[in-house]
């Protein structure tokens, strides 16, 4: 089914709930194998719900139908020298779709965010309101058009990352940015794992305001398309320092000096800079293995090389970190879940969590893709998920198997 | 809202006379629960001493609570839940009693659970940027508290000499650096919180983002009606090298208006942004000779802060746009304590008004900023019509607006008046494409005029999540929704396919 108005989506839920049927939520369907296996009858295909309904540069607000395409929003913004400032990734590739494909609505459903999360937020952070259609087949909205605003539950951070499972969303406006004058990224040549850890922590500890912090072990930069990265021949740590001009200058002046202690130091100007922050904040540049499995850890971020450190793991898992160490990438050849327990462990025991991005199907059968649910936290997402969907319509078991 | 006294127009839960008639037994099993300790007693039952807990910020509205336990342990927390759980008692939670919207407004029938005894900050973890605090520590203290390394706590509502963080986290609350910096949904990091029926759970940690639904972020900013509170995570940032500010006046607010636009059009987000209107400006200026100009319409307070060179560059791009736009006054901060000045007439505005009248009630709505000329306009129409005085002071940055409406609550009918132009003001935000509240919250205050800004089917799905939490709506029930429904009738179903507006629409 592919809906083009709001109306038609409340009609297609109600249909559902009416007739017992399950429903997939897609928007063009680039990061649909992100998570399990969503047994329904139909796909209700929400990009024919396209365009940009209000975009007003000075209030730093921009609402469009969920099934705008992402590189629509960002074109329009382009103009206007603003930008989300979250990043979202292009998962696309990932998954096999084509690049450059998703929308607007599929980034807020997974609650994308990029290297700038550590500075900016995530999705969550920039959804100031949205329209949907829940599970029991009504059409409501929460939240508004600007930044203050406490009014009522905050419904937008419920949504986002809630992969289509409560409600089906129809519009959403989030929060715009302007673009940094200048970007410039600071690269640290050869420290290893805990050592890059601790550079990025000194970095992120400074008063430079730094704007994004990843590390690459030796075989991912080998695979980056900026020549400086991937002609380095070991890891190469990377800091980046975004703003105007002078301020820029005087950043990067100040975080070369405490951090010449870590290794050798280089500058990316901007067009550099983009490249590997791009690739980076895309993931697929460095973990592409066709058959790969691949992990999201998010741990605190002093957390995020000793947990690699302690699996001691085969040398065919590949990894790389971002947010300053708090977010780990690992890929595993596919069919190698004896790790994922262990895993799930080291990560649990820090607060965190441990998401299956990509997986073969048949791996997926066999582990859970999301963190497995406390005993507490659990209760509350069953409870939460049968006020919004207790037909279980949306997106079943996308999540959880039994929700 | 000045010193009126109980005027209780408001419509609360009917008091549930069974709980009261036991109340002599629930006081005896929470003194179990909480026997007097280092810090003092567990339970207050005296209504002398009950009277310190009758309101929070919005004190028009009184009501003594039936009793006050203080525990100090997460375990008492929840078994003080547990207890009222199964007994069907409600509940009220406070930290610092600083809510200008009534959130902490005692029930007559309910357990008032005071948190100042979790008092201490656990543990400051400057490698992952996070402090781990019990939720009845002050704002500031957290800054205090990490400000010997050069960090601090980036939300800043004018309380926060005495708000407590979990009280923040409740109300999600702003202030002046919110542009910027965010609100404290945007700060905050994990909480442990104990549920009605007494269960402990952990919602985040030292990470970023949920691993599951983001329960965190729906529990910020819902008013003590999901959960308490018993421990928060926050994220803290390396204090800026400097920081400037510029007193901007302009003979219009249209014109301060337009630079506020032209500064964030240019890409430039600075650490605050506040704008004060002519009554505001000359109360402010009466009271802390801040040195503020008093033949201007509007004035801008714009703050730049991060590194010297960056303050530097972009304080004379603002002093360009200010002079492009017609500004008749610029002054720039020369030393911290010049900029502190200029902010001194800014924080102290509410008690300067103060002084003009022997009360005043303080509004928080939002608004698109571009809307604010033509918004101040109609508040200095319905200021004549209900003839009492107003005075403006705005969170430019992110449009932000709270009027202080001035009355005398000894004159009769004032107060009303005083609610009714409050309200119609607040309509006028949602009116004009805003919002109720941007950073007091809805609590008793602006309850009734949740209607306005949502239909019942969006008020209906927000209480679904109330019974995710609290089926049985004990916890701080008579705040931000104006009807509870029950949740088994907000559970049901009602959708067949034969009403739906087009039953014969052919699959797409």
């Amino acid at each position: 089914m592919k809906p083009t108005s709001e109306t038609d989506v409340l009609d297609a839920v109600v249909a559902a709930v009416a007739d017992e049927t399950r429903l997939e939520i897609a928007g063009n369907g680039t990061k649909r194998g992100w998570g399990h296996e969503v047994v329904a009858s139909e796909i209700l295909d929400l990009s024919g719900l396209s365009g940009i309904t209000l975009y007003e540069p000075s209030e730093l607000v921009l609402t469009a139908k969920a099934g705008t395409p992402l590189r629509a929003v960002t074109a329009a913004l382009d103009e206007q020298h603003q930008q989300l400032a979250f990043e979202p990734p292009d998962f696309g590739p990932l998954y096999g779709a084509a690049p450059d494909a998703g929308t607007i609505g599929g980034v807020v459903g997974c609650n994308l965010a990029g290297p700038r999360r550590i500075q900016t937020g995530a999705a969550r952070d920039h959804l100031l309101g949205f329209r949907a259609v829940s599970g029991r087949g009504e059409l409501f909205k929460s939240g508004g058009r600007v930044v203050k605003n406490v009014t009522g539950f905050d419904l937008s951070k419920l949504i986002a990352g809630s992969f289509g499972t409560l409600a089906a969303m129809t519009e959403v406006t989030v929060k715009v940015l302007p673009q940094p004058e200048k970007i410039r990224t600071l690269l640290i040549f050869g420290a290893g794992d805990a050592d890059a850890v601790k550079a990025m922590s000194t970095a992120l500890q400074s008063p430079y305001e730094v704007s994004a912090a990843a590390h690459l072990p030796a075989e991912q930069a080998g695979r980056s398309s900026v020549s400086y990265v991937s002609g380095s021949g070991g890891s190469v740590t990377a800091v980046r320092v975004e703003g105007p001009g002078p301020s820029v200058e005087a950043r990067l002046a100040g975080l070369r000096q405490q951090l010449s202690g870590y290794g050798d130091l280089e500058e990316l100007h901007s067009s550099n800079s983009r490249t590997l922050w791009a690739e980076l904040r895309d993931v697929a540049p460095f973990l592409s293995g066709a058959n790969d499995m691949i992990w999201r850890l998010s741990v605190p971020p002093m957390s995020g090389a000793e947990i690699i450190a302690d699996l001691s793991l085969p040398l065919e898992f590949r990894h790389f970190y971002d947010w300053g160490g708090g977010l780990v990438w690992l890929s595993t050849p596919a069919g190698k879940l004896n790790a994922a327990s262990r895993l799930r462990q080291a990560v649990m025991e820090t607060g965190g969590h441990a998401t299956l991005v990509r997986a073969p199907d048949a791996d997926k059968r066999e582990t859970d893709v999301f963190q497995p649910l406390s005993s507490g936290g659990g209760a509350l997402t069953a409870r939460l998920k049968d006020n919004f969907d207790p037909r279980r319509v949306l997106n079943p078991g996308r999540m959880y198997r039994d929700l | 809202m000045g010193s009126a006294n109980t005027n209780m127009s408001l419509k609360m839960p009917e008091v549930d006379t069974s709980v009261v008639s036991r109340r002599d037994d629930i006081i005896n099993r929470l003194r179990q629960i909480v026997p007097p300790g280092p810090l003092g007693e567990g339970v207050i039952d005296d209504p002398r001493a009950l009277r310190a807990y009758e309101c929070d910020g919005l004190s028009a509205y009184r009501q003594l609570p039936m009793v006050v336990v203080l525990p100090e342990t997460t375990q008492q927390v929840s078994k003080i839940l547990a207890y009222c759980h199964e007994n069907g008692i409600k509940v009220v939670a406070r930290g610092s009693g600083t809510s200008l919207s009534g959130g902490a407004l005692p029930l007559a029938d309910a357990v008032m659970i005071g948190l100042g005894k979790f008092n201490r900050v656990l543990e400051m973890d400057f490698d992952n940027r996070c402090v781990v605090t019990q939720p009845g520590v002050s704002n500031l203290a957290i800054s205090h508290a990490v400000a010997h390394r050069g960090f601090y706590y980036a939300p800043d509502p004018s309380s926060q000499i005495a708000c407590s963080i979990g009280g923040n986290v409740a109300e999600n609350s702003g202030g002046v650096h919110c542009l910027k910096y965010g609100l404290t949904t945007n700060n905050v990091l994990g909480v442990e919180m104990v549920l009605m029926n007494g269960e402990v759970i952990r919602l985040g940690g030292k990470h970023l983002d949920a691993g599951g639904y983001d329960i965190l972020g729906v529990v910020t900013g819902s008013e003590g009606l999901l959960g308490i509170i018993t421990e928060v995570t926050v994220r803290i940032l390396r204090k800026p090298e400097t920081a400037r500010a510029a007193l901007i006046g302009f003979p219009q607010v249209a014109a301060a208006g337009d630079c506020v636009a032209s500064i964030i059009g240019e890409g430039i987000i600075p650490g605050g942004m506040e704008m004060m209107d002519r009554p505001a400006i000359k109360a402010a200026e009466a009271f802390v000779h801040a040195g503020y100009p008093l033949d201007v319409e509007a004035l801008l307070i714009v703050e730049l802060d991060g590194p010297q060179a960056e303050v530097d560059y972009l304080i004379g791009r603002v002093q360009a746009i200010a002079e492009r736009l017609g500004a008749t006054h610029f002054r720039l901060s020369t030393s911290d304590a010049e900029r502190e000045n200029f902010w001194a007439g800014r924080k102290a505005a509410f008690p300067a008004v103060g002084r003009l009248s022997p009360d005043y009630y303080c509004m928080d709505g939002t608004i698109p900023r571009g809307r604010l000329p033509e918004v101040l306009t109609r508040i200095a129409e319905m200021s004549k019509a209900y003839n009492l005085g107003v005075a403006n002071v705005f969170h430019a940055g992110d449009g932000n607006l709270h009027p202080l409406i001035l009355y005398d609550a000894n004159n009769e009918g004032e107060l009303e008046k005083a609610e009714a132009f409050g309200s119609d003001i607040l309509k006028l935000c949602v009116e004009v494409g805003g919002v109720l509240t941007g950073e007091h919250g809805v609590g008793v205050e602006k309850r009734d005029l949740m209607p306005t800004m949502f239909n019942e089917t969006d008020l209906n799905q927000q209480q679904r999540v109330k019974c995710a939490f609290d089926p049985d709506g004990l916890l701080n029930p008579g705040k931000m929704f104006p009807t509870l429904h029950r949740c088994a009738e907000l559970g049901r179903v009602h959708v067949h396919r034969g009403e739906t507006r087009f039953p014969d629409l052919p699959r797409f």
